[in-house]
């Protein structure tokens, strides 16, 4: 293999020109791509994490037909104790699964005893929403950080607090309906304040679950849901498929499935957008490849049919058509191998130079978000061996062309 | 037994609609060790029995023993196999790999036909190149050499793998008379000491008259007269 790499690596610096063009082309392509995938796939991975260590958790279990009315929050649909004690143990069986959080989603009127405003709430217990929304103290940009939240106090979402202009320590009354129609009202003080994030339960606020329940005069503990943490969240696919699996067995008064399971993706619009990054990293790709397999292809034909007499010549020797084909996929393969390495090389020092640099940008209502990209192995590898496969790829129609050539047609050639 | 046999064989091309026959019902025999030349106008068929005699073309008709292979009907891997093992080609273009310098190309058949070890190939490589008188220039490309120092190449490496037969297709077109005639020594000089046959196509007189054997093509026929050199 030695003396075919040598002979191709010098018939590619024949035509230094070309092949210094077509490296760069590669190189340019490599680079792009890789910027792209470490750049919007930190940006996606962010999002994410924020979504579901914050807010969301990796998935969630509600009572059956719960998330598709969860924009009123039915009071009547939430899980009764005993239905919450079965999850609960599948929950606690599961090796997969870190922690789990139940809450109590209610709507209410906010009143400051001036103003009066509508507002979504989390009725959670604070240790079991910690574990499982480990990101979720660190959104509170106002107030007491110390415990998530306190029995008679309220976390307001920022938008709240600046539109109904109140801080923390401020005294507020909470009053809401109850499932039976009943109204309550009951007074809070705001321990603290929580930044908005993009997406549904984003600007909520949060209070404790027992407070919740004195609120709503729950007389049982029931519950809307139930958010989740996963060890690893890459297993969630299969975590989802084990619950859906195991959740379908317990069934409600009609026979029917009492639950249902969703991922963070189907509960949060996010996934659109991480859709289409992902969308869009898919056409990055076959840009790449097309890059590559026309430069290389364009490169490939020019070389063989500069080098007729050559491929007669060598033929008519006695090499083998293997051989002769041999010699010029390893043309190709060393275009694609050095456009990779020097790409990847380039992308490595730029996502260095943007992670000092720690470029910050907004997103929705949020801002000072920082761009801190990142480049993992398998990043490279993947577009590596895209870039080296498809440059071989590109060689094998002129390299077959010229290792079937006829040697005497060859040998005429002018 | 007769390096090279044909018994009547004639070959025929399409141009078109037309049918042109090229070689008409050939005879000829050549002796190992022999330095033959083949001669006529152009058009008359030289090149096309040269390459039927060094596989890259098959007669149409009649049979042709190569070093006693019956090689009409090898396929492209084996009539490749057969050349590589068998056969040494000069060109008249000299045709060396503008890639690799002087010992580079006289190795390349030993390493990408024959594979012949390291050792065995830097020896073979040094002795062809005091043989032809080119070791001054072993480390040079193709492109930094005379027409005749490339052609002196093309002879150590079509003589690299020891190969029983050398052809030469119009291995001095492309040479002064000087050079020529010293080519056509070297070649000679390499049937004496190798033993290998020589086979070449000329229509220059002067250098015809080299050969031990002579045969004459005139619209694809063949007739054999001899030369004016004594093969001993």
């Amino acid at each position: 293999m030695n003396k075919i790499l040598k002979i191709a690596a010098r018939n590619l610096l024949r035509y230094q020109r070309r092949t210094l063009l077509t490296t760069l082309l590669i190189t340019i392509g490599v680079t792009a791509m890789l910027l792209f995938v470490s750049t919007s796939g930190s940006f996606k991975t962010m999002m994410v994490g924020q979504i579901t260590d914050s807010m969301l958790g990796h998935f969630q279990i509600h009572r059956k037909g719960y998330v598709s009315s969860i924009d009123s929050l039915p009071l009547t649909m939430n899980m009764k104790p005993q239905m919450v004690d079965k999850v609960e143990s599948i929950l606690a069986k599961h090796g997969e699964v870190e922690a789990w959080s139940p809450r109590i989603k209610l709507g209410a009127m906010f009143s400051n005893f001036a103003e009066t405003t509508n507002i979504r709430l989390n009725g959670v217990d604070p240790e079991k929403e910690v574990e499982a929304c480990p990101e979720l103290p660190k959104r509170i940009i106002a107030g007491n950080k110390e415990k998530l939240i306190e029995r008679g106090k309220i976390l307001i979402p920022e938008l709240i607090a600046k539109g109904m202009k109140v801080k923390p320590g401020d005294a507020v009354v909470l009053v809401a309906t109850n499932k039976d129609g009943s109204v309550n009202g009951i007074n809070f003080v705001i321990q603290g304040v929580l930044e908005g994030i993009s997406g549904p339960g984003g600007r909520d606020g949060y209070m404790h679950i027992d407070d919740a329940r004195e609120l709503l005069r729950m007389e049982d503990n029931e519950i809307s849901e139930i958010a989740i943490r996963l060890k690893n969240p890459e297993n969630l696919k299969h975590v989802l498929q084990d619950f859906k699996e195991n959740l379908s067995q317990l069934k409600n008064q009609q026979g029917k499935a009492a639950f249902e399971v969703h991922g963070w993706d189907k509960l949060s619009p996010f996934a659109n957008i991480a859709n289409m990054i992902d969308l869009m990293t898919l056409f990055i790709k076959v840009m790449l490849v097309s890059i590559v397999l026309i430069s290389v292809m364009n490169v490939m034909i020019m070389a063989v049919y500069e080098r007729i007499r050559e491929i007669g010549t060598i033929s008519a020797m006695g090499t083998q058509p293997g051989t002769i084909l041999k010699l010029f996929i390893t043309e190709g393969l060393l275009l694609g191998i050095v456009g990779a390495f020097i790409g990847s090389l380039i992308s490595i020092a730029i996502v260095f130079g943007l992670q000092q640099a720690e470029f910050s940008f907004s997103f929705g209502r949020q801002s000072g978000l920082v761009l801190y990209p990142e480049l993992a192995i398998k990043d490279i590898l993947v577009a590596s061996i895209m870039v080296i496969v498809v440059a071989v790829l590109a060689s094998l129609q002129p390299a077959w062309k010229a290792s079937r050539m006829d040697p005497i047609t060859a040998l005429r050639h002018v | 037994m007769s390096l090279v046999h044909a018994n009547n064989i004639s070959k025929t091309y399409c141009a078109g609609d037309v049918e042109v026959n090229a070689i008409k019902e050939v005879d000829f025999a050549i002796e190992p060790a022999s330095f033959v030349s083949f001669v006529g106008p152009s058009g008359s068929g030289k090149s096309t029995l040269l390459n039927m005699i060094g596989c890259l073309d098959f007669p149409s008709s009649g049979t042709l023993e190569v070093a006693g292979t019956e090689v009409r009907h090898l396929d492209r891997k084996a009539a490749a196999r057969f050349r590589g093992e068998n056969i040494g080609f000069i060109f008249q273009d000299f045709n060396l790999i503008p890639v690799l310098t002087v010992e580079e190309n006289i190795e390349y058949p030993l390493l990408m036909v024959q594979d012949w070890t390291a050792a065995k190939r830097q020896e073979r490589i040094k002795e062809l190149l005091d043989e032809v008188d080119i070791s001054a220039q072993a480390k040079k490309y193709p492109h930094q050499l005379s027409g005749g120092q490339k052609q002196r190449v093309a002879v150590a490496r079509a003589l690299a793998t020891h190969a029983k037969l050398i052809l030469a297709d119009e291995p001095t077109a492309n040479l002064d008379h000087d050079t020529a005639y010293r080519i056509i020594d070297l070649m000679k000089k390499m049937r004496d000491d190798y033993k290998s046959t020589f086979i070449f196509s000329t229509h220059d007189p002067k250098i015809m008259d080299a050969a031990e054997i002579i045969y004459t093509l005139e619209d694809g026929k063949l007739n054999k007269q001899s030369g004016s050199s004594n093969h001993e």
